[in-house]
């Protein structure tokens, strides 16, 4: 009781200093960092880094801050960016396994390569200049290729299909995006002890990208201050999700693997960062013990929950939390040091097997049909185990229904034809009106603008599964439109599948919590999952043809003059007497025959004596049509023999 | 019963390994013959309404997921296997197949999805992966009586993993010959489309020089101890050893054995190409542009002598890993200008711009004669004619080339009759069929001459139209046919070049001949003669089943006629439509001149 209680003293301080500076006139600025370790049903291991860095509306600095990365201050204020969220993603995010219900899979479960969406605080003509310098400047800030959002052609303007309701917001997506160090780097350099000190320590790059899954989030809103004369504030919020593979030594494949901080990322966190609020470490743990115990009061009850016959932790837990499903360990980092790092070690003792909740329905999408000219588009949704137990159902005239939004952005070389749209709810075609609610297409101009297709579907809750197809006619690219990589195919980037009537968020029972991890976990936010790049082969043309053309017909074109001109500039009666007045050299068969065969022979020729120009050119002639003829006969025995048996 | 629980081993294996496994009912009936689907793509999977639960395959399917991969492309091998009654060779192809994927399913240097299909051969090869790919590329979304049968739930996930990137079919079977493992390669799909090159150069190197594989692709045996192109082979030897004595740089020279194997090979290649039947199950995928091979491979050893076995598996999964890792590493597509070619062996090849020479040498000729004799023809009509209609000069070619038409158009006809004979109702043999077809033709033959004035060979009216222009207007449109047909399917217009072509050059009217008497006339009189009767399709098909070993077999000819022709419309094989449209009529027409009463 009495080290609950010396816990409990920082931390009472901590609070009324908070509540001090709350309602204080001028707040300071904050940041906090916290690091959450989720054991995943398949073996894996679930990092999920979060940092956030709180500017308040203020004028008094000026433009300078004091913890607050200057360059997204000086971003936001130029552009004037409401709200905005740039990742980087590399892997796929596994639904069935990893989840799809919490707020965890839901925020960072994004497309693979770079995805980005912006909301501007500009007047509606400047939206889209505002978005092309946002798209260069972030593509500065992070060394990636973000500024090829900035044509017209890779980005939409999705109105309700997104999940915010804006005429100002922007959305684009680079599926071929690849996402290194390069990438990490300068999303690191935002943080105020970078990855020096504190839970950014332990960001072992090998390690790191070794994972199976890898998204880097940058995500900020600006906060009225609602006072004449202050500024907005900015609310930065940094993520980076890993999903990690412990090694194990144990060969029994049903045992969860053990592992520790420095078994996974190869370091220890030695101490918070000190500019840092709050640092604190979480460990989820799913599926288990939900409805046991309900009073963690005594000691030895709460001993229980970290140390038992299922899993030991190596460190004691500074709290433990309950939600309905799953446990909460969290862990101040503060107490350790460069004696004592902080080193998280799990020991699983018995097998144990849980699943992650899932979404309402699983999407996938899949390209149809074969060659060249022609395709569809196939977006199934099937519907999980889950889908029974979960909340937002909606009753409707005595139907019960699920709401699912589709957004999906198409390039304008996939020209789709939007009536082909078929509906088919558990293998019935369904009209249009039988179970679209709302639909919006804006299609897509060539070379210009891309097409975009937000629909609600409103399907009934018994539903198994659910099929949407639209045929499309593959462009043909103008020959600066192939980009200069390797001809790979072009991509379609992701469709975005979210359920506005389904909310995921984790509801703890004790309202300690003042972490803004914990926070933005309780904040419910929109189930959504991203469906597959598609990957789709056009047309390519020859390449390498031009230049075979070029080549054979520069040979054609030298044969010719070669022989035209030698024929013009010879002088046939000047030649005769000029051979008459060399004397009686024999310039017949003979020699012809001589220089045939020291050619045949590989050696070189003898220097004729005496060689006039014009007989130069006249053996040079007969040489070449000589060359040319054998050759050809050569080339034509051989076929003729080769075919022809 | 034993099937189903051998494909719930498989899959139970696979999920082990920690691939998605899913498994897949299709119907065995898949070819059916429809006569203007010749070049439309790869159908839809229609269902039929009754369908019957007694009969229908099962393919098991495990997809394993790169784990860094974006999930954009995938790799995809094929075991064929019989669940019913497959033998030790076909468990040894599972084997090997096995033994990667559980390799593969551990390696972190993916980047293209694996996916492993054990296709259920009980009805044949090529049907199930036809009927996954489908699955696969065009599903249907309505509800359908097939999932509903058997105990084996499918309806619920059919996973897919992006675009194919090539595909890998494996096939153990006997035992080689040889003293090494042999390594049999096929490629070519329908049509004579043929899979990329790199992707056989892939194999090929790796089972050479990495694994010693005995490599070889098919060849026709019978040529190998052919008396006269071994004569041949040895001229060019000889050449070949004088040229290196002039010039030591010269060494085109090539030993008669490997002129030998590579003439056999090449016709073996060329007619595959002219056949246009996918050579194995590879030939599924070809029709959504992804490139597939079939690998044979043929152990040594007895497939139960356990303890070669192990080396064998090792070699074998070596080979297919290389190739895939070969695959994957890629970034891009295979190069699109090695589509086009014929194999002389499993590393050589002639490419489209060389074999291309040859056709166009042998066709070239054609336009010159028709130019030559319709300036004839035009001076003899003139000369002879009895009207003096001056200013219809230029016409002259309108009454031949209504007979020309016409003929085109009965050979359209009989194209097409095959259809509507197969719509008779009751059972008939392909005996019974193919007269039903003879005669059915030969009446329609003889209606199109009595009713078209001037078409007749026998007819006795002197003014009809001349020969020489007739057959100028015959070359004409064999070389459009041939022309035409050489886009389609290089190898079937080469070989129908070779028959064609002297054919229509050499045909001359036979009543002349005989009545002038000279020894030049008659032989040419004699060559059309026997070029004439080898040109008959149905005589073709006979000496080019003595040439592959199997032997005349007399009057169930017609029989075995009518169900390789069978065979090659239900593979959508556009020589089907060249023998019909082109080969028949110019032939007809040749027969006409031959007999033409001038």
């Amino acid at each position: 009781m009495a080290s609950l209680i010396r816990s409990w003293i920082p931390l009472l301080i901590l609070q009324s200093f908070l509540v001090a500076i709350a309602f204080g006139s001028k707040e300071a600025e904050e940041f906090s960092e916290a690091l959450l370790l989720k054991p995943l049903p398949d073996r894996k291991v679930l990092a999920h880094f979060h940092f956030e860095n709180r500017a308040p509306p203020s004028n008094s600095h000026g433009r300078h801050h004091h913890l607050f990365p200057k360059a997204i201050s000086q971003l936001v204020q130029k552009f004037r960016v409401k709200e905005m969220e740039l990742s980087f993603t590399q892997g796929r995010w596994n639904h069935e396994h990893w989840g799809g219900f919490d707020p965890l899979s839901s925020m960072n479960a994004k497309p693979v390569g770079v995805e980005l969406w912006a909301v501007f605080d500009v007047p509606q003509s400047q939206v889209d200049t505002s978005w092309k310098n946002l798209t260069h400047a972030l593509s500065g800030l992070f060394c990636a290729s973000i500024n090829f959002l900035e044509s017209s052609t890779s980005y939409a303007a999705p109105t309700w299909g997104f999940g915010t309701n804006s005429d100002k917001l922007r959305y684009g997506s680079l599926p071929r995006e690849a996402v290194c160090t390069e990438n990490l780097t300068p999303w690191l350099k935002l943080l105020p002890c970078r990855d020096k000190d504190g839970i950014s320590a332990l960001m072992n790059r090998p390690s790191v990208y070794r994972g199976f899954y890898h998204s880097q989030r940058l995500h900020l809103s600006t906060v009225e201050s609602g006072q004449e004369g202050l500024g907005s504030g900015i609310v930065l919020e940094q993520t980076l999700t890993v999903v990690l593979q412990p090694e194990t030594t144990s060969v029994e494949t049903n045992m969860q693997p053990s592992w520790s901080l420095s078994s996974l990322f190869g370091r220890k966190v030695v101490g918070s960062c000190v500019l840092a609020k709050s640092s604190n470490v979480y460990l989820q743990l799913e599926g288990r013990l939900g409805h046991e115990s309900k009073n963690v009061d005594t000691e030895i009850e709460a001993h229980k929950l970290w140390k038992n016959a299922d899993f030991d932790l190596s460190l004691k837990p500074d709290r433990v939390l309950r939600e309905s499903s799953s446990l909460l360990f969290i862990f101040d980092i503060d107490k350790s040091s460069d004696s004592e790092p902080f080193d998280l070690g799990l020991t699983w003792k018995l097998p144990s097997k849980w699943s992650c909740q899932q979404a309402p329905l699983q999407a996938t999408r899949f390209l149809m049909g074969s060659g060249n000219e022609r395709g569809a588009i196939a977006i199934l949704l099937k519907a999980t185990e889950s889908q029974e137990k979960l909340p937002g159902r909606v009753v409707t005239d005595g139907r019960c229904t699920i709401k699912a939004n589709i957004f999906q952005i198409f390039p304008w070389y996939v020209k789709v034809y939007y009536h082909t749209l078929q509906i088919f709810v558990d293998q019935q075609q369904k009209t249009d009106c039988e179970v679209l609610k709302k639909i919006n297409v804006s299609p897509s101009t060539d070379k210009v603008s891309s097409g975009m297709l937000e629909m609600m579907l409103e399907l009934p809750c018994e539903v198994k599964s659910a099929a949407i197809s639209i045929e499309y006619d593959k462009g043909f690219l103008h020959i600066d439109e192939y980009p200069p990589d390797a001809n790979q195919g072009f991509d379609i980037p992701s469709a975005l599948i979210s359920f506005p009537s389904h909310h995921a968020s984790l509801d703890f029972q004790e309202e300690l919590s003042k972490s803004p991890l914990l926070s933005s976990f309780k904040e419910k936010s929109l189930v959504r999952s991203y469906t597959e790049v598609l990957l789709v082969p056009l047309t390519t043309p020859d390449f390498s043809m031009p230049y075979n053309v070029i080549t054979i017909t520069c040979t054609i074109f030298a044969l010719y003059f070669g022989s035209l001109l030698n024929v013009l500039r010879r002088r046939i009666g000047e030649e005769e007497r000029f051979l008459k007045s060399q004397g009686k050299k024999t310039f017949g068969l003979k020699q012809l025959l001589s220089r045939l065969t020291a050619k045949i022979r590989g050696r070189p020729i003898e220097p004729p004596s005496s060689d006039s120009p014009a007989a130069q050119s006249s053996f040079l002639s007969s040489k070449l049509i000589f060359k040319i003829i054998l050759v050809a006969g050569a080339a034509a025995a051989w076929q003729y023999f080769s075919t022809d048996n | 019963m034993k099937a189903r629980v051998f494909q719930k081993l498989i899959g139970k294996y696979m999920s082990e390994m920690g691939a998605e496994v899913y498994y897949q009912k299709f119907h065995p009936e898949g070819n059916q013959f429809h006569p203007l689907h010749f070049f439309s793509g790869p159908d839809s999977y229609t269902l039929l309404d009754n369908v019957s639960c007694a009969s229908y395959g099962v393919n098991v399917a495990g997809i394993i997921r790169a784990p860094r991969g974006d999930g954009k492309e995938s790799i995809v091998l094929v075991t064929p296997y019989d669940f019913i009654n497959g033998g030790d060779y076909e468990a040894l192809s599972l084997g090997i197949t096995g033994t990667l994927f559980s390799l593969l399913a551990r390696v972190t240097w993916l980047s293209k999805d694996i996916i492993w299909l054990v296709a259920d051969s009980r009805y044949g090869d090529y049907r199930p992966v036809a009927a996954w790919l489908t699955e696969y590329h065009s599903p249907s979304f309505k509800d359908s009586d097939l999932l509903k049968c058997g105990e084996l739930n499918t309806a619920d996930k059919f996973r897919r993993a992006g675009t194919m990137a090539a595909a890998l079919v494996l096939k153990v079977d006997g035992r080689s010959e040889r003293f090494e493992d042999t390594l049999s390669i096929y490629a070519e799909a329908s049509n004579g489309q043929m899979p990329n090159l790199d992707l056989i150069n892939v194999v090929n190197y790796l089972a050479v020089h990495r694994q010693g594989f005995y490599v070889k692709v098919e060849k026709v045996v019978s040529l190998l101890s052919s008396s006269w192109l071994k004569i041949i082979g040895e001229i060019f030897e000889a050449v070949g050893k004088l040229a290196h004595t002039l010039n030591p740089d010269w060494n085109f020279g090539i030993p008669t054995a490997d002129y030998l194997e590579g003439s056999a090979t090449l016709a073996s290649s060329l007619y595959s190409q002219a056949l246009g039947i996918p050579t194995g199950p590879h030939g599924a995928f070809r029709d959504y542009q992804v490139d597939a091979i079939t690998l044979k491979v043929s152990p040594r050893f007895p497939p139960d002598s356990k303890t070669r076995q192990h080396d064998f598996f090792l070699r074998g999964a070596k080979l297919l890993e290389g190739t895939i890792r070969s695959v994957n590493n890629l970034l891009e597509k295979f190069h699109q200008s090695f589509f086009l070619y014929l194999l002389t062996s499993p590393s050589k090849f002639i490419s489209v711009g060389v074999y291309m020479i040859a056709f166009a040498l042998l066709v070239a000729s054609l336009p010159m004669v028709a130019a030559s004799l319709y300036i004839d023809g035009c001076k003899a009509l003139n000369n002879s004619t009895l009207n003096p209609a001056g200013n219809f000069k230029s016409w002259k070619w309108l009454d031949a080339a209504k007979q020309v038409f016409a003929l085109h158009l009965f050979g359209l006809i009989v194209t097409l009759l095959p259809y509507f004979i197969c719509q008779v109702p009751g059972q008939h043999s392909p005996s019974n069929r193919s007269i039903m077809w003879g005669t059915t033709s030969s009446s329609l033959l003889l209606i199109t001459f009595a009713t078209i004035p001037g078409c007749s060979p026998f007819s006795s009216r002197r003014h009809g139209t001349n020969w020489a222009v007739l057959k100028s207007v015959t070359i004409s449109a064999a070389f459009i046919g041939l022309c035409l047909m050489s886009i389609i399917n290089f190898a079937t217009a080469e070989i129908g070049a070779l028959l064609l072509v002297p054919t229509c050059l050499i045909v001359q009217p036979i009543k002349p001949a005989l009545r002038s008497r000279r020894i030049k006339s008659l032989l040419g009189a004699f060559c059309s003669m026997v070029l004439l009767t080898i040109g008959f399709p149905v005589m073709l098909f006979a000496i080019s089943k003595g040439l592959f070993g199997e032997g005349l077999v007399g009057l169930s000819l017609g029989g075995e006629f009518w169900t390789w022709l069978e065979s090659l419309w239900a593979w959508k094989s556009a020589t089907y439509l060249y023998i019909g449209m082109v080969h028949l009529p110019c032939w007809l027409l040749c027969l006409c001149i031959l007999f033409h009463p001038s």
